[in-house]
């Protein structure tokens, strides 16, 4: 069986590895293509008329029907498409009407806000939610089970702006052990330079390190509010992958080879359930980068959520659609990321 | 020499009925002989194979009034006793080595996991690997070692499992069903295999098996369970005389090549062979 197998690896090796990349690429540029015509579709079906966040609703019936024109909404539905995907793929995503800028430069600027904050969090809920899972599995219906079930319920269901604010009010107000909101103070904002748009690393990069502490003691609340409701998914599904791999019969051939049992767990049921778990993950923090709303709010953290939010306020299609469509590409693209680790960890799937 | 003192093991576990047990006073001692054990399904026979490892999955809870091995106590076993004896002084092969083997590392890595509680490195490890599956007419064991399970055909695994299983020579060994899902033609290969390394390194073999022709072709004593209960223990060679309704039962079930026997008559079971 596995003859065959290593035998064609041999002979068809890199056909077949290019084959499998031009299938990814193309599962991927279509599912892109989806999501385009999603957007452009949303945007014509919305209830905001483009000519009027152009012309301002005061406009002459005849400035109106030029803009209505300049905006090629004249021409048939597939052309406007046709147009909408060239400008998309030319890296143009038109310009707000709130700030005045092209959406491109918008989306730099508060996305690396969101990208940073988002990092953080899930490093913590993946550190912190995997053992915990692990945990409750390995003691099932034991009173750590218990504590670690209501600690991932409260993560789940209690308000994340309340937390936000308990947060601030506890730790920030009272016990002065973290900054307050915003990404960094005002003194320091200016003394690094720019160049990725994370304070962290851009502060490290360039050696200030007391810019680096100063934002690390800003982002570490709102990283570890959402960390924590992360952390809730993350170590529920860790528990059930754990207990449905403990229960199976290499379990038991291990325990009969005398392995450790620390062993049994942290190597072979882990490593087994670590395999789904990539994708809990991975959407964790797809979600996150979304931005979230709330937490930006409470933490005044100028990233993609209040940009967003901010935006559809104000009826900023172009923004609204423009941010929809790098979110789209985040899913697409950490969905694609998910299934090639999934390739690595398990050996069964590699074949296919 | 007596290897193995089992004396009325019993097997519970807790139900919305009360406790239910699934072996029942089972008794037996074992020498460095093949002892079979026969059964139906839910017999109770792998349950036996289990306690005697001390692998009774929780609720379940196994006791018994002796329950010895060379010499020891297993009932008052500590954790860390039962790891020094399992793998090292005894083992079992399990039935589908598509379940078995840990499906995300390789042949070599599990095997090496076995081996180290006897190598003395690393280095040493590999070898006695490599060695063992030649034991078991592996022919290119670089490529198994390599291999993860799902690469190898049933036999292959099955005959990667028993090495996994003897590289510590144990001095017990428990197959519970180890051929059932293997093709019939591969089965005999694995049991020659297993044959040769039992009778070659003396040790002590319970075979769990359903299969009552080869149990007693393969073993020195059988012993038929039903119901949880042991119903008859006889040579294997005396097979024919069995006393027991059950087994005469088992026997008349089993179709002959040089005989028409039409309809092939049923099992009878009697309540009162479960009491």
């Amino acid at each position: 069986m596995t003859d065959t197998a290593s035998g064609e690896g041999r002979h068809g090796a890199l056909p077949a590895l290019l084959w499998k990349i031009i299938k990814i690429f193309a599962s991927v540029a279509l599912t892109f293509l989806g999501l385009l015509l999603v957007t452009f579709l949303i945007g014509r079906v919305v209830p905001v008329d483009p000519v009027l966040a152009v012309v301002g609703d005061r406009a002459s019936q005849s400035v109106y029907d030029r803009v209505f024109i300049e905006l090629g909404l004249d021409k048939p539905l597939y052309e406007q498409f046709w147009i909408y995907l060239q400008k998309i793929l030319s890296g143009d995503l038109g310009t707000s009407f709130l700030t005045k800028k092209p959406i491109v430069e918008d989306i730099a600027r508060v996305f690396p806000a969101t990208l940073e904050l988002a990092t953080v969090a899930i490093i913590i809920g993946t550190a912190f939610g995997i053992p915990l899972g692990v945990l409750a599995a390995v003691r099932q219906g034991k009173l750590s089970d218990q504590i670690v079930r209501v600690v991932g319920l409260i993560g789940y269901s209690a308000p994340i702006f309340w937390l936000g604010l308990l947060g601030l009010l506890i730790f920030y107000a009272r016990l002065h052990w973290v900054a307050g909101p915003g990404r960094i103070d005002i003194s320091y904002e200016y003394a690094i330079t720019p160049r990725t748009g994370l304070m962290l690393w851009d502060s490290a990069m360039q050696g200030q390190w007391d810019a680096f502490r100063n934002a690390l003691s800003h982002i570490i609340l709102p990283a570890a509010l959402l960390g924590y409701y992360s952390l809730a998914y993350i170590s529920r599904m860790t528990r059930s992958f754990m207990l449905a791999e403990l229960a199976q019969e290499y379990i038991i051939t291990a325990r009969v080879k005398g392995v450790a049992e620390w062993r049994i767990i942290w190597v072979h049921a882990l490593r087994n359930a670590a395999v789904p778990l990539v994708t809990v993950i991975a959407l964790s923090y797809a979600g996150l980068l979304e931005g979230s709303v709330l937490t930006e709010t409470v933490f005044a953290w100028p990233g993609l959520g209040q940009y967003l939010t901010n935006s559809l306020q104000n009826a900023d299609m172009n923004a609204v659609l423009g941010g929809t469509l790098v979110i789209g590409a985040i899913f697409v693209g950490l969905n694609l990321l998910s299934d090639l680790l999934y390739t690595l960890l398990d050996p069964r799937v590699r074949r296919r | 020499m007596t290897l193995l003192a089992v004396d009325n093991l019993t097997v519970t576990y807790p139900s919305r009925q009360g406790p239910q047990s699934v072996v029942r006073n089972v008794s037996f001692t074992l020498g460095r002989e093949r002892l079979g054990i026969v059964g139906e399904s839910g017999s109770g026979k792998s349950q036996t194979g289990r306690a005697i490892l001390g692998l009774t999955p929780l609720p379940g809870r196994a006791t018994a009034d002796r329950l010895e091995f060379d010499g020891i106590d297993l009932r008052a076993a500590s954790p860390r006793d039962w790891r020094a004896l399992r793998g090292a002084r005894m083992s079992m092969v399990m039935q589908d080595p598509k379940f078995s083997l840990n499906p995300v590392m390789t042949i070599g890595r599990q095997l090496a996991e076995a081996a180290r509680r006897v190598a003395s490195g690393r280095a040493d490890a590999r070898d006695r690997a490599v060695a063992m599956l030649e034991a078991v007419q592996i022919r290119d064991p670089a490529r198994v070692m390599a291999a993860y399970p799902h690469e190898l055909s049933g036999g292959m695994g099955q005959r990667a499992m028993i090495a996994m299983m003897l590289i510590t020579e144990p001095d017990l060994l428990i197959a519970d069903e180890p051929t059932s899902a293997l093709d019939v033609t591969v089965q005999i290969e694995v049991l020659r295999i297993l044959d040769d390394l039992v009778t070659q390194r003396g040790m002590g073999l319970i075979f769990i098996s359903h299969d009552l022709r080869l149990v007693s072709s393969f073993c020195d004593r059988v012993l038929v369970m039903y119901a949880g209960r042991v119903v008859e223990e006889l040579r294997a060679a005396d097979l024919a005389q069995a006393q027991h309704p059950y087994t005469r039962g088992l026997m008349g079930c089993l179709p002959r090549i040089d005989a028409d026997q039409r309809p092939l008559p049923t099992l009878q079971r009697d309540e009162a062979w479960a009491r």
